[in-house]
C-alpha cells in the first residue's frame, strides 16, 4: 500500500475528573489510503469521535491528556503550532458534526459563513467568495441557491442544513471529510440524500472520507473499511465484506444480531448484548468487554492486542481460537438459524 | 379492572365486543399559530387531519413516519393528553375525547404512556421507588406495604434489582432509565400502553434488550401497545400492524410483514428503500429510491395527494383529488394512492399504466 493520507499511531486520550482518569480513547492506531471511505462504528462512549476530534486538534480542555502520533502528509499534527494546525484544517482535512443547529451561526447567513470559511484560507474577494457560496449550495443541491444564500440557519430544515455543513466543509477541497454521524439526526428519507451526496463528493474528487456512525446499515451503505470501537479501544477491523460477513469479535456479533433488520426474515427475539458498557473510568480488567462476552475464558483477564490472526488483513482483538469463532459466528448473529442446517437465504427486500 | 374509586365516573358501557381497544375515528388536531399584540389567529399547524384508526386487543400496532408526520400528535391524542379539533376517540367501547380531566382518571388507569427521552421523562428529584410508585398512590392502590412489595415486583418485572428503588435517575444509564419508565407505565395493570419512540435515545445493544423486555411483558401482562418510532426495522419487528404517517395523515395500514413484502403506497416503498441495510451485498445490489426535497409544511399541506411533490409517479389526478384510504389485497391492507404499486395477486386492486414500476 502507498504511503497513507492519514496515520494514527497508538492514540490515547483521558480527560482528569473529580472521579478519577477517563480513558476516552486507550491505543487506537488506524490508516486511511488516498480515495478510501473508512467507517468507524461504535456505541456512545466507544470514543470514535474524541480520536477524530483530536486528530482535528478540536478538544482544547485543560484536563486532557492527548498521547500518540498523528501523520497526515508526514506532518505530525500533535506537533503543529496552532498556526499551522489551522491551515490544514479545510483545505487538508474538513469535518461535519452530528447536529446541523448548534454547528452553524444562527445570526450569520449561510452565505456569510461559507465564505468566510474561503476567505480564512483564499486570498479572494468577498464577491468572489460569495459566488463560490452559491456554487456550493447548488453542488450540494440546496434548490434556489442564488437566494437562499442570504437566508439565515434556521430558515433551513435538519437536512438542508447539513447540506450546508458539507458545502462548508468541501469548501476548500479537502483531501479528507471527517463526518462525525452526519446523518444521525436526520429522517431516513433524508439520510439518504446526505448519503448520496457525500458518495458523489467523494467519488467526484476523490475525497477520503472517514465516517464515524453508530449505524451499521450507514457503514454497510458507504464505507470500504471499516474500525469497530469498544470502550476506547479498536476491537476489530477490516474490509467492508470481511467485518460484515466474518466477524471475529463477539462484540461485532452482538452489535449485528442486535439489530432489528430488514433484509431478514424476523426472528423471535433480539439478540441482545447482555450489561451495559464499562466506565471509562474503572475498565474491566483484561478485555473491556469480557464481562458482557458469553464466551469469555482464562484467558480474556489479559488484554487482547487488535492482531492479525488469520493472515488476511483483518484485524481483531479477541482471544477466542479463530476455529472456535467460525463455528460460533453463525449463531451468534443469527441465533433463531441455528440447528436448521443451511440458512434459508431471504427473500429479496426492496 | 375498574376499581370501586372509579366507580363514580363510569358511564354504562354500550356494547363492546372487547375486540377493538381503541376507534380514532376522523381526528383532527389543529395547532394555532398566534402572531401580533392580540394573538390572532393567522395560520394552523395541520398535525393530524382526520385520522381514522382501530387497535385491537391484544395486539401492536406500529406508528411510522418521518418527524413532523404527526405520529406523536395522534399518539398524544388518543391517550388524551391533547384535546381532539375534531373528531373522536373510543377507549372500550366508550367515548373518551370529550371527557373531563377527572372523568378521564380511570380511563388513564387503563392507558399509559412510555416517552421518547428517558432523561426527561423522569424527575431527577425523585427516587425511583417513589417515581414508580406515584401512579399507584395518586389511583389508591393499596396501603404502604401493598405499594412497596408492588414497586420491588415492577422493578423485579423490568430487570431491574429491588435494591434500587431508592436510587436517583442520574445513577442510572439510559437503558436503565427507561425500563423504570416501563414500570411506571406497568404499575397500574394498563390494557394499552403507547410507546412513543421508547428506543431512539438508546443504543444498538441496549435498543435490543429494551425491545425484548417489551416483547416479554406483552406476553405476560396480555398488554395492547401502540408503538411509534422512525427505525422501520424496529417497527416490523415489534408489531402486528402497522401504519404509516405522512404529514398528518395515514397513506398506508397493513399487517407488518405484508407492507415490508408489498408496500403499496409510494411513499411506503421510498420509506423503505431508504433505510440502509446492515448487509454490503444487498445494500449494493438494490435500487434506492431518493426522495427529493423535503417533507412540506404542515401548515400549508399540498391539495390532492399530499405527498404528490415528491412521488415519482404523480400524475394530475393526484394534484387535484385526495386519494381515500382503501383496500388493497388483502381485506386488511389499506392505502392511499391514486397509483398503487402492484401487489401480487394481479386483480386486487385497480392500476393504472404510469404506476407499474
Amino acid at each position: 500500500m502507498a504511503e497513507p493520507l492519514l496515520e494514527v499511531r497508538d492514540l490515547k486520550v483521558s480527560f482528569r475528573t473529580e472521579d478519577g482518569t477517563v480513558k476516552a480513547v486507550d491505543g487506537v492506531s488506524l490508516e486511511v489510503a488516498e480515495g478510501e471511505t473508512l467507517g468507524i462504528v461504535g456505541e456512545s462512549g466507544s470514543g470514535k469521535s474524541v480520536t477524530m476530534m483530536s486528530v482535528m486538534r478540536l478538544i482544547n480542555d485543560p484536563n486532557m491528556r492527548v498521547e500518540g502520533e498523528v501523520f497526515y502528509r508526514g506532518h505530525d499534527l500533535m506537533k503543529l503550532t496552532q498556526e499551522q494546525i489551522r491551515a490544514i484544517r479545510g483545505p487538508g482535512i474538513a469535518m461535519i458534526f452530528q447536529d446541523p443547529m448548534t454547528s452553524l451561526n444562527p445570526v450569520y447567513k449561510i452565505g456569510w459563513q461559507i465564505s468566510e470559511q474561503i476567505r480564512a484560507h483564499e486570498k479572494i474577494s468577498a464577491k468572489a467568495a460569495h459566488a463560490r457560496a452559491v456554487e456550493l449550495l447548488r453542488a450540494v443541491g440546496i434548490p434556489h441557491a442564488q437566494e437562499r444564500v442570504d437566508d439565515y440557519p434556521h430558515q433551513f430544515s435538519g437536512g438542508m442544513r447539513q447540506r450546508v455543513m458539507i458545502a462548508m466543509a468541501v469548501s476548500c477541497n479537502p483531501d479528507l471529510l471527517i463526518a462525525d454521524e452526519p446523518t444521525t439526526a436526520l429522517d431516513v428519507t433524508i439520510q439518504a440524500q446526505i448519503l448520496e451526496l457525500i458518495k458523489k463528493l467523494r467519488d467526484d474528487y476523490g475525497t477520503s472520507v472517514v465516517l464515524i456512525t453508530h449505524d451499521m446499515g450507514v457503514v454497510a451503505d458507504i464505507a470500504d473499511r471499516v474500525a469497530v470501537m469498544y470502550a476506547g479501544r479498536i476491537v476489530e477491523q477490516g474490509s467492508l465484506r470481511s467485518v460484515f460477513y466474518d466477524a471475529e469479535h463477539p462484540y461485532t456479533w452482538g452489535l449485528l444480531g442486535s439489530i432489528a433488520r430488514l433484509d431478514r426474515p424476523r426472528p423471535p427475539r433480539l439478540t441482545a448484548i447482555k450489561g451495559t458498557p464499562p466506565s471509562l473510568i474503572h475498565l474491566p480488567q483484561g478485555c473491556a468487554f469480557g464481562p458482557r462476552c458469553p464466551y469469555r475464558f482464562d484467558l480474556c483477564t489479559e488484554v487482547p492486542s487488535l492482531e492479525n490472526r488469520l493472515g488476511n488483513g483483518h484485524l481483531d482483538a479477541c482471544h477466542l481460537d479463530p476455529e472456535r469463532k467460525r463455528d460460533l459466528r453463525e449463531t451468534a448473529i443469527h441465533p433463531e438459524l441455528a440447528g436448521r442446517g443451511q440458512p434459508e437465504l431471504t427473500e429479496e427486500s426492496r | 379492572m375498574s376499581g370501586p374509586e372509579a366507580a363514580g365516573a363510569k358511564l354504562p358501557t354500550p356494547a363492546w365486543d372487547g375486540e377493538m381497544l381503541v376507534r380514532a375515528e376522523h381526528v383532527k388536531k389543529y395547532f394555532p399559530i398566534r402572531k401580533g399584540i392580540l394573538q390572532r389567529e393567522v395560520a394552523r399547524v395541520h398535525a393530524v387531519d382526520d385520522v381514522s384508526l382501530e387497535v385491537r386487543t391484544g395486539e401492536t400496532l406500529g406508528l411510522v413516519g418521518e418527524s413532523g408526520c404527526g405520529k406523536s400528535t395522534l399518539a398524544r391524542c388518543i391517550a388524551r393528553l391533547y384535546d381532539l379539533t375534531s373528531g373522536s376517540i373510543t377507549f372500550e367501547g366508550r367515548d373518551i375525547s370529550r371527557l373531563s380531566r377527572r372523568q378521564l382518571r380511570p380511563v388513564r388507569r387503563e392507558l399509559q404512556m412510555v416517552f421518547q427521552d428517558p432523561y426527561a421523562s423522569l424527575n431527577p428529584r425523585k427516587r425511583v421507588g417513589t417515581i414508580i410508585s406515584d401512579p399507584l398512590r395518586i389511583h389508591n392502590y393499596g396501603d404502604r406495604t401493598k405499594i412497596k412489595n408492588r414497586v420491588r415486583e415492577l422493578l423485579e418485572l423490568v430487570g431491574l434489582s429491588p435494591e434500587h428503588v431508592n436510587r436517583y435517575p442520574h445513577e442510572f444509564s439510559g437503558g436503565q432509565r427507561q425500563r423504570i419508565g416501563v414500570a411506571r407505565a406497568i404499575a397500574l395493570h394498563p390494557k394499552l400502553i403507547i410507546a412513543d419512540e421508547p428506543v431512539s435515545a438508546l443504543d444498538v445493544s441496549i435498543r435490543a434488550q429494551v425491545i425484548n423486555l417489551l416483547d416479554d411483558l406483552q406476553d405476560e401482562l396480555a398488554l395492547t401497545y401502540v408503538f411509534i418510532a422512525h427505525d422501520l426495522g424496529v417497527v416490523r419487528h415489534i408489531s402486528d400492524r402497522i401504519a404509516v404517517m405522512y404529514l398528518g395523515k395515514i397513506v398506508e395500514v397493513s399487517p407488518a410483514e405484508e407492507l415490508y413484502k408489498h408496500p403499496v403506497h409510494p411513499y411506503t416503498e421510498a420509506l423503505l428503500s431508504a433505510v440502509p441495510l446492515p448487509d454490503p451485498d444487498i445494500s449494493a445490489k438494490r435500487e434506492r429510491i431518493v426522495l427529493e426535497g423535503d417533507v412540506p409544511s404542515p401548515v400549508a399541506p399540498p391539495p390532492g395527494c399530499r405527498f404528490h411533490p415528491r412521488c415519482r409517479y404523480a400524475t394530475e389526478v393526484c394534484r387535484l383529488e385526495e386519494p381515500p384510504l382503501v383496500q388493497h389485497g388483502s381485506g386488511s391492507h389499506l392505502a392511499a394512492c391514486h397509483h398503487p404499486l402492484d401487489l401480487p395477486e394481479p386483480s386486487a386492486a385497480p392500476r393504472t399504466a404510469a404506476a407499474s414500476p
